[in-house]
């Protein structure tokens, strides 16, 4: 090819053709270049990265500047998506090996499904992260290993069930408004609906005595000692007698007109919020940042009493550190100090996710900790007291769909469309098609 | 017929030869036929790469997905034939989903086309600040999905939704719009043509601008009306454009999962990805979301992909021919 106007010409044929081939190159690149660089732990002085995925804010800012005082060359990057979606990124990231965070949260609906693919992640018992073990609420601590063992993630918080309640709603209908009286009329779910109708026939129009009975169901069923899954991961909704009762007490509710049918985290449901129109909300302690944030017209008025029917978790959260993290060494350290007493404490002061080590429960700045928001409720107490309280209860692969199923189930009650019967039989039938 | 036939033409007469003059003497004839050869295949060549990678690879590998059972987080992925597709063809939520999508489709294309096409005509005569006019037409169309399906959901809310309040002021119930099949699709139905008129309207307009001006003017002189010439004249001279809209618009109206998706969440979380705690409006799209995305069963989800590829075509296939058999009084 010595002619240079040829070179010229063929240059000019194949530059399309290379660009293109190029262009497919990295964009394959971008997917499967960066697959798992396993354990090549970088020099001490190297300046890293790390990233953390979450969904909504867990009160780590501050955090991550403490944790740069002992690591100063770590930079923290926080990524907040929202809550169904935050899990289905991570899902869509693990199976592609690529784009996960390097330190992950998920949240006790999907940790099972998470657990049961241990090899996904970094078993954190090779950073030496077994010796936090101790540390933990045991049931906490299990639902974070996974299926051969291995230690999948450390828990941050834990859901204590507690009850809250509009003191300006309950002293309009006449009820006490105080919280350990309130916290009597209801030690049972029957009690809290005999409640609901005396609250009904004096409230306003557009007040209802709860949001709606998802949560409800959702706290009840987590109040028994088996939930929806048996210990061997099989579901038994339509065998488990206390998942029906649960079903027949939040179809009851209805009947009863106690709902204002605002399906929670709907925009409604903050609207609701704003509005007043529901008189209590069922609140784990993660809740009550929610609620302080959605009511800010409301502060003072909101009060914490304790839920009918018993202990019982709802929510929490594990973090994890994916395979394909490029710092793995660096991510545990993170995720053993971001889990640590200390930071457990702090978060539960700034937002209110309630720590699941329990030799902070009785600790004097935990029992003694209020919020001006709940009317001065010591939140400390109670939801030390409902973590102590609580039953451990064995979580399912795929405890998400199955209470989808349930919801459903309730809304079209609620909606009008099927019998309680009806709705209980196609609940059974979804149910059953879920592997 | 012969209007139709013309797209396929520019592909057939002989290439003119731009660089025969340039290249001259100096090229010798076979490298001059392999360059004539060869060149055209290389222009193409890159939007060809982009869609093997982008369009064909995916389109194969979802095939081969389809017929494992793919868990997205597990590792292993057993081969199990068509039972995903059996599996699929018996379950009666995917069907339902396929008769929502059928249902939204037809509720939102035909009176959306149809008032493109009257939109379109109303513009398509001098008017002052026409340029506004257009674009006004396509702003609907440039705004986030999400914002417009927000909006829509806070016009159709149950409690506080102005639909509702306007209802209840002339006097009719008000209506759960989230809660029946028939006011879940409308509503949807009404988001999608609030998005998509202005822009089949924009392009029945080029193609009526396209349309000789002489031919209305002998038909004003014979006497016919604007009604008259809009059905005699402009529908039957833009039958390309119309064939290509109902195509783009029922394979668009067959994609639909935003708008269900969104307004699902104002029931609740999980009534968002079932489309209504009934199903009510779950399309198929959302019904692949619900199972890829949800409950992470790819394999399924690929074989509900691979149906819904097949459904699109069947549905765009008799799109085609109703709107090709579709006369109007001009014979050209």
């Amino acid at each position: 090819m010595g002619i240079p106007r040829t070179g010229r010409r063929i240059t000019r044929l194949l530059a399309p053709m290379v660009a293109a081939t190029l262009l497919t190159l990295t964009a394959c690149g971008g997917g499967g270049g960066s697959s798992p660089a396993s354990g090549d732990s970088a020099a001490p002085a190297e300046k890293i990265k790390l990233t953390v995925g979450l969904f909504g804010d867990f009160g780590f800012k501050p955090l991550y500047e403490e944790f740069r005082k002992t690591h100063p060359n770590i930079e923290i990057e926080e990524r907040q998506a929202a809550y169904a979606d935050h899990h289905t990124n991570l899902a869509a990231h693990l199976a592609t090996g690529a784009g996960a965070a390097d330190v992950e949260g998920i949240e006790v609906g999907f940790i099972s499904q998470f657990t049961a693919q241990p090899d996904r992640f970094q078993d954190l018992r090779q950073y030496g992260l077994d010796k936090r073990q101790g540390d933990y609420l045991d049931w906490k601590w299990q639902q974070g290993v996974g299926a051969n063992g291995a230690v999948v993630g450390l828990g941050t918080d834990v859901g204590g069930l507690a009850m809250c309640y509009r003191t300006d709603l309950f002293k309009k209908a006449g009820l006490p408004t105080k919280r350990d009286e309130v916290s009597a009329l209801w030690p049972t779910w029957d009690q809290y609906i005999e409640t609901g109708k005396k609250f009904g026939a004096a409230a306003d129009k557009g007040t209802k005595f709860f949001d709606s009975p998802g949560e409800i169901i959702r706290a009840m069923i987590a109040q028994a000692p088996v939930g929806v899954y048996d210990a061997q991961d099989n579901v038994v909704v339509a065998s488990n007698p206390d998942v029906k009762k649960a079903w027949d007490l939040s179809v009851q509710m209805i009947k009863d007109d106690l709902s204002a049918k605002i399906g929670a985290w709907t925009p409604e449901w903050n609207t609701g919020f704003a509005k007043g129109s529901f008189a209590t909300i069922i609140c784990p302690a993660w809740m009550t940042a929610y609620i302080q944030d959605q009511a800010k017209n409301a502060a003072g008025k909101w009060d914490i009493a304790t839920v009918p029917g018993g202990a019982g978790n709802a929510g929490g959260t594990h973090l994890t550190v994916p395979k394909q993290s490029k710092h793995p060494k660096e991510a545990a350290e993170l995720v053993d100090f971001l889990t640590s007493a200390d930071s457990q404490a702090a978060v539960f002061k700034a937002i209110g996710n309630f720590p699941s080590i329990p030799a902070l429960y009785d600790q004097p700045d935990i029992q003694n900790f209020t919020k001006d928001f709940f009317n001065g409720a010591p939140v400390g107490k109670i939801y030390a007291d409902a973590a102590k309280n609580l039953k451990p209860q064995h979580l399912g692969p795929k405890e998400g769909d199955v209470r989808t199923a349930i919801g459903n189930g309730l809304g079209r009650v609620e909606q009008g469309q099927q019998t309680p019967e009806q709705a209980w039989a196609q609940v059974l039938k979804d149910v059953e098609n879920i592997k | 017929m012969p209007v139709a036939h013309r797209a396929p033409t520019p592909e057939t007469p002989p290439r003119p030869r731009p660089d025969g003059s340039r290249a001259g003497a100096a090229t010798s004839p076979w490298r001059h036929r392999l360059d004539r050869k060869v060149s055209p295949y290389a222009y193409v060549a890159p939007f060809f790469l982009l869609f093997a990678a982008f369009g064909l690879f995916p389109l194969i590998y979802t095939a081969w997905v389809s017929l494992h059972d793919w868990n997205l987080l597990s590792s292993a992925n057993p081969f199990i034939g068509l039972d995903n597709y059996r599996e699929l063809f018996a379950d009666g939520y995917f069907w339902n989903a396929a008769f929502n999508t059928l249902s939204i489709g037809v509720l939102s294309a035909a009176p959306q086309l149809v008032l493109a096409l009257v939109l379109a005509h109303l513009l398509n005569r001098p008017l002052r600040a026409q340029t506004l006019f257009r674009i006004t037409l396509l702003l609907p169309n440039v705004t986030s999905v999400v914002a417009v399906v927000v909006i829509f959901s806070q016009l159709f809310g149950r409690d506080f939704g102005l639909v509702n309040a306007f209802l209840d002021l002339v006097g009719i119930d008000r209506v759960y719009w989230q809660a029946h099949v028939a006011s879940s699709h409308v509503a949807i139905a009404t988001m999608i043509m609030w998005r998509w008129t202005g822009y089949n309207a924009l392009i029945y307009l080029a193609a009526m601008q396209a349309v000789p001006r002489e031919i209305y003017e002998a038909a004003t002189i014979d006497g016919a009306s604007a009604a008259r010439q809009l059905w005699g004249i402009t529908i039957p001279m833009i039958r390309p454009t119309i064939i290509f809209t109902v195509i783009v618009t029922t394979i668009g109206s067959m994609q639909i999962i935003a708008e269900p998706l969104l307004f699902g969440a104002q029931v609740s979380n999980g009534a968002s990805t079932t489309g209504g705690t009934d199903r009510q409006f779950q399309t198929l799209a959302l019904y692949l979301y619900e199972k890829g995305f949800r409950s992470f069963e790819f394999g399924y989800a690929s074989a509900a992909a691979w149906v819904m590829f097949l459904l699109v075509v069947v549905v765009v296939g008799f799109n085609y021919l109703v709107v090709r058999r579709m006369r109007g009084g001009l014979d050209v």
